[in-house]
Formats: structure tokens, sequence, C-alpha cells
């Protein structure tokens, strides 16, 4: 009878095969903290901030007691979508970047390595453990996003996609703070390095597709290039950028802006964007995010077999 | 060899009865054959050769930097080497560091711990991580308590602990899946005397356990009344292994004597360096250390020899010689090597 209790109870235990040590004791440590509060508390005061803001500017630009248009609640939306996915791209990092080097700083990681926790348990544990008190606070946002629901003009498809594509981006981010966690072995350098990459990805991917665009039309101007060469590849330099990414959820057309198509009718251009730039960027932020976190977990150990471990 | 017979035994825990059981009694508990480790140009361990057999306790000897820490983190699986085989219950640590981890316990000699767990907290965790199931932890964990003298504290944060109650609680964490060997990093180092013999008297206990212990530490008279064996390393290289007693005696030094003289101390430098069995004459304020390789005979005869000369003797005393003096009187020869 007690034995066909025990296996009951072993069969239903989700939760030991759900949560490993590792995430155990990083739930348990990150909320025992005072700065998780603090975190949640100052990312919902300066979202709240900006949204509140924007209302008031937008309440003033259509004039005293004027019924709010949903036209102005759509910009209220988009406005918010940036500026949460800024937070995002602010927070992810710090967030992730020393997960593994802070062990390392704290003198903790070799205790743990030498357990029978596999690399993969104790990299994808702290990154989970990160995502999710990512998601707690996101999620936490969703109130304010209410807001733009009490004067309509966004579907409710369209807040999903966008709380979609900002899980991608923590994974993204998530991932990569991770890895230079995991190879480097200050938190400090990590963290730059992180944001280094974070700049990237959000100025460096924008500034190459108005760059690289200018040159072309000047080329094209120029009579450099004829004038039905196709150099809509440049589309795929903004597929990377998460605002463009993000911006074309929002408005699916701009896609099509940034591969140029009818930008010329009647010449060569393609019919349509390969793709949408979101779906672009998952993609190639699919397949690093899962690099990163392969490069993270092959590094957490020194390589015994190679004989080149590191100290 | 060894190794794949390890393998054999492991994989085939069922059929292997007691001819593995003999044959696991056989196989030393660390085996480790010209290992060598290198960072860039700096040579941390030249190839050396060790065997420690199981439950012996293990005193590793030498000056800070010369490859005992290396060596201790290359059986804990953390650091590959770069020449040579180490074996942990026959499986080798660079091809099989999951089998080796079952069965270590490591302590290294600079940790830290998660301050915002409580001890008993850090001790679930720790056991979880090495797969034990709760209800077994439940029951293990406040013996272990017990064992490091921190019941009282079960429920305190690691934070509010002292240095030595956290080596204590280090040490009990070592010890909650029950491995057969113990890695211990400098233990004892950083503690008040209190600590230390805290500290002294759980490693005893672990040795009636049966446990096998590797302890490094510069601290030598700490590991003299514990250890079975020795190991003296220095710049890399094993200077000696093997029993305490096997040492002094291969050594020069067999007893050290020390005799304190009213005056004439000059004249009677002048006399002992001509007498039988005196290696080495050290005189200070208080008077002068004999490095004597004599036995109780000839120690009653040199006695007698300096009375007839008529030096009026203080005392003369036999100084205890103890680890320290080994340490000190080999790696002394190998820097003269040098």
């Amino acid at each position: 009878m007690n034995e066909h209790a025990v296996a009951g109870r072993d069969k239903f235990n989700w939760r030991s095969k759900l949560i490993n040590p590792v995430l155990d004791k990083e739930f348990r440590l990150r909320m025992r903290t005072p700065r998780a509060m603090w975190t949640l508390f100052f990312y919902l005061f300066a979202l709240g901030l900006m949204s509140l803001s924007a209302i008031y500017l937008t309440q003033g630009m259509s004039g005293r007691g004027a019924a709010f248009n949903p036209e102005q609640s759509k910009i209220l939306f988009y406005f918010l979508s940036m500026a949460q996915l800024g937070l995002i791209a602010f927070m992810a990092p710090g967030l992730t970047a020393g997960v593994i080097s802070g062990e390392r700083e704290k003198q903790t990681l070799n205790l743990l390595l030498t357990t029978q926790q596999s690399s993969a348990t104790i990299v994808l544990s702290k990154l989970v453990s990160s995502l999710s008190f990512m998601i707690l606070i996101v999620f936490a946002t969703v109130p304010v996003y209410s807001m733009m629901f009490l004067y309509g003009g966004v579907s409710p498809k369209q807040l999903v996609l966008v709380f979609v594509f900002y899980l991608f981006m923590m994974i993204v981010l998530g991932s990569f703070g991770v890895l230079f966690s995991t190879l480097l072995k200050r938190t400090m350098i990590s963290v730059i390095s992180t944001y280094g990459v974070t700049l990237f990805m959000f100025a460096g991917t924008a500034i190459l597709f108005f760059v690289m665009q200018s040159v072309m039309d000047q080329a094209r101007a120029a009579g450099t290039i004829s004038a039905t060469t196709s150099y809509s590849w440049v589309g795929h330099i903004i597929a990377l950028n998460p605002v463009g990414a993000l911006y074309s959820i929002l408005d699916p057309s701009i896609s099509d802006q940034a591969f140029m198509v009818n930008r010329w009718s009647g010449n060569t251009q393609p019919k349509g964007a390969p793709m949408a730039l979101w779906q672009e960027f998952m993609i190639v932020f699919g397949v690093l995010a899962i690099f990163a976190n392969w490069m993270a977990i092959r590094n957490l150990r020194p390589r015994l077999r190679g004989r080149t471990g590191r100290k | 060899m060894s190794e794949e017979k390890a393998t054999i035994v492991y994989e085939n825990e069922a059929e292997s009865g007691a001819n593995a059981a003999v044959e696991a009694a056989a196989t030393p508990m660390i085996e480790i054959r010209g290992l060598a480790r290198s960072f860039g140009n700096f040579h941390a361990l030249k190839g050396i050769d060790l065997k420690i057999g199981r439950g012996t306790v293990f005193g590793f000897v030498g000056p800070n930097g010369a490859g005992k820490s290396t060596t201790m983190s290359i059986l804990a699986t953390l650091l590959a080497p770069s020449a040579g085989v180490a074996k942990v219950d026959g499986f080798d640590v660079t091809k099989h560091p999951h089998e080796v981890r079952k069965r270590i316990g490591y302590m290294p000699d600079f940790f830290g711990v998660y301050d915002q767990f409580k001890a008993v907290e850090y001790l679930h965790f720790y056991g979880a991580s090495y797969g034990i199931p709760k209800a077994e932890r439940e029951a293990l964990i406040p013996q272990l308590l017990e064992l490091v003298n921190l019941t009282d504290k079960r429920d305190a944060y690691v934070d509010s602990l002292s240095r030595g109650m956290k080596q204590r609680l280090c040490l009990a964490r070592c010890l909650v899946h029950d491995p057969d060997l113990l890695i211990l990093d400098e233990p004892a180092s950083g503690l008040d005397p209190r600590a230390r013999i805290e500290m002294r008297e759980i490693l005893k206990e672990l040795k009636l356990m049966g446990k096998t212990i590797i302890i490094s530490s510069h601290i030598l008279p700490e590991l003299a009344e514990m250890v079975d064996e020795i190991g003296v390393i220095e710049h890399g290289q094993m200077v000696a292994v093997g029993n305490v007693a096997d040492i002094q005696s291969r050594l020069r030094v067999k007893r050290i004597l020390h005799i304190r003289l009213l005056d004439r101390l000059e004249e009677a430098e002048s006399y002992l360096e001509e007498q039988p069995f005196v290696n080495k004459l050290l005189r200070d304020d208080r008077g002068i250390g004999i490095h004597y390789g004599g036995d109780d005979s000839d120690q009653a005869e040199l006695l007698s020899g300096l009375m007839g000369q008529g030096f009026r003797i203080v005392s003369f005393s036999e100084a205890q010689t103890n680890l320290e003096d080994v340490f000190l009187e080999i790696t002394r020869g190998g820097a003269a090597d040098e």
C-alpha cells in the first residue's frame, strides 16, 4: 500500500522532473535579495512613466477634452513596444552576463563543477532562471499595455506577437550573456561584451543598413551600377535589427519597404519581400542563440580529453 | 589496464560480486603516472608519480606554488593535465570524469558559499546536485551537521557563519554523497587555533570511517599526528614519498639534540665537531643544536664524553623531530641540489 503511494507520488513528481537543483537554487536565491524587488519596481516605474508621459503628450496634442483617437492609441502602442524592447535590451545583458563568471568570482563554480550536474544543466538552468525573472518583469507590464485597450486601435493578436518577440529577444540576449559569462573570467568584461553585441544589433545594423542603402542609391544615380541592378539584399541587414524586426510585426508593410519592393515600378525589383523582417531575424538569431548556448556548455568545464584545458 | 578493469566492474555491478570487491580493493585509490601540467612557459607539474592506497590519509606538503593545488585540481577533474595519467579508483580523470566526480569530495583552498542559503539548504542543494533523493537527504543532513558540529546552526544563513564554521560546512558538503576519496586543499588555512583543532578532530573521525584522504597543508605540525603517509612536492616534482618514520630514517637527521652550557661554548663546539654521528651543529643564544645520527647508546657516550671534558652542562635534551623538520631537511636538500 505504502509502496503504491510512494510510486504514485514519484509518478506525479513533475517538480523534480522540471526543476533541477541548479534551477531551484537560482529561483530561491534570486528572490531572496531585495534587488529582485527593486529591479521590478524601477522597470515598472520607468515604463509606467513613459506611458503616462506619452498619453499626456498625445492628449495635449489632440486638445483638451478631445476623445482619444484609436490611431493615436496605435502610435502609443508602437511607442510603448519600442520602449519595452529598449528596456529588455538594457536588462537582459545585466541579468545574464554574470551568471557563470559571478560564480567563478565568488569561488563557488569549482564546487558546482565537481557535482554530478552536467554542463548543459548548469548553463541552461542559469539561462532559464534569468529568463524567468525577465518574463516576470515583462509580464508585470501587461497592465500598462491594458491602457491601450481602453482606447482601441490595437488587436490582442498584435499584443501576443509582440510579447512572443520579447521572449525571443530575451532568449537571444540572454544566450549571448551566458556565453560571454562562460568564456570571460571577469563579470565586468562579460557585461561590457554583451552590451557591445546588443549595441551592434540595435545601432550597428541600422547604421550599416542606411550606409549601404545610401551607397547603392548613389551608385545607381552616378550610373556605376545599372538602373536595373537589384540591391534588395540591403534588406537583409535591417532584418538583423531588433527594432526593424519588431516594427515589421506592428506594420508588416515595412518588410517590403526594406527590400525596396515597388520602389521602382516596372523594373526588375522582386515582387515581394523574401520573408518578413521579423521572420528572418528569428531564424538568424535563433541559430546564433543555439550556437551561443552550445559554446557555453562546451566551454564551462575544461576539455579534459583534448588535454587543452585552461586554468 | 586497471582502468578497463574498473570500467567493467562499474558497468557490471550486479554480477561482479566478491571478485569485483577484491579487485576493487587491490586498485589504489589514487594512481598518478608522469603527471605534468604547464601554464604557458611555467611548468607547474613536471611528471610526478604517486600511488595512494585505500583508507590512507596522505599528507601532501610543499611550499606555496610547489604544485599541490594543481595536482588536486587535476584529480578533481577541474584541470586537464598536459601529460601523464591520473586515476581515481581506477578511473582516468580525463576519460571518465563523471565516474571520478561520484567518488570524490573536493574542498579547494579558496571557496565561496551561497550566502543567501541556510546551512541546511546549502547541504540540500549539493545533495540534490549529486542526485541524492530528498527523503535520503532529510535523514543524512542532520548526521552531517552533527559530524561537523553545526547542528545548532542548521537554520542559520551561511552568511552569518564564522570562517571556521564555513570550512566545516564545506567539509560536510564534501561528504554529502559519501565519497570514498576526500581531496582537501589547505582545509585549515585561515582558521584560528581553536577552529584548527576542531577541523583536525573531524578529520580524525573521517579517518576512522575509512575514508581515503589527501590533504595538503603548509602548516606541517597539523598533519603530523594523523597522516599515514606524506608526499613532499617542490618545484612540481615529488621530492619524497612514504610514511613519516620511513622518510625520517632515510634522512641523515635521526634526532636533534640540544645542549645548554654555562660557559666554554666555542670549545664545546670544536669538541662536538670531532665526535662521530654529529652531522651538523647549530648555535644559538641558548646553546648548541646537534643533528645527530647515532642511537641511544651513542648519545649516552656523547654525554659522558662532554662531562669527561669538564664542560658545565645545564641541560642535554633530545628535541622531537616532526614533519616540519623532515620537510625543511628535504626541501633544503632540494634547494642545494639546484
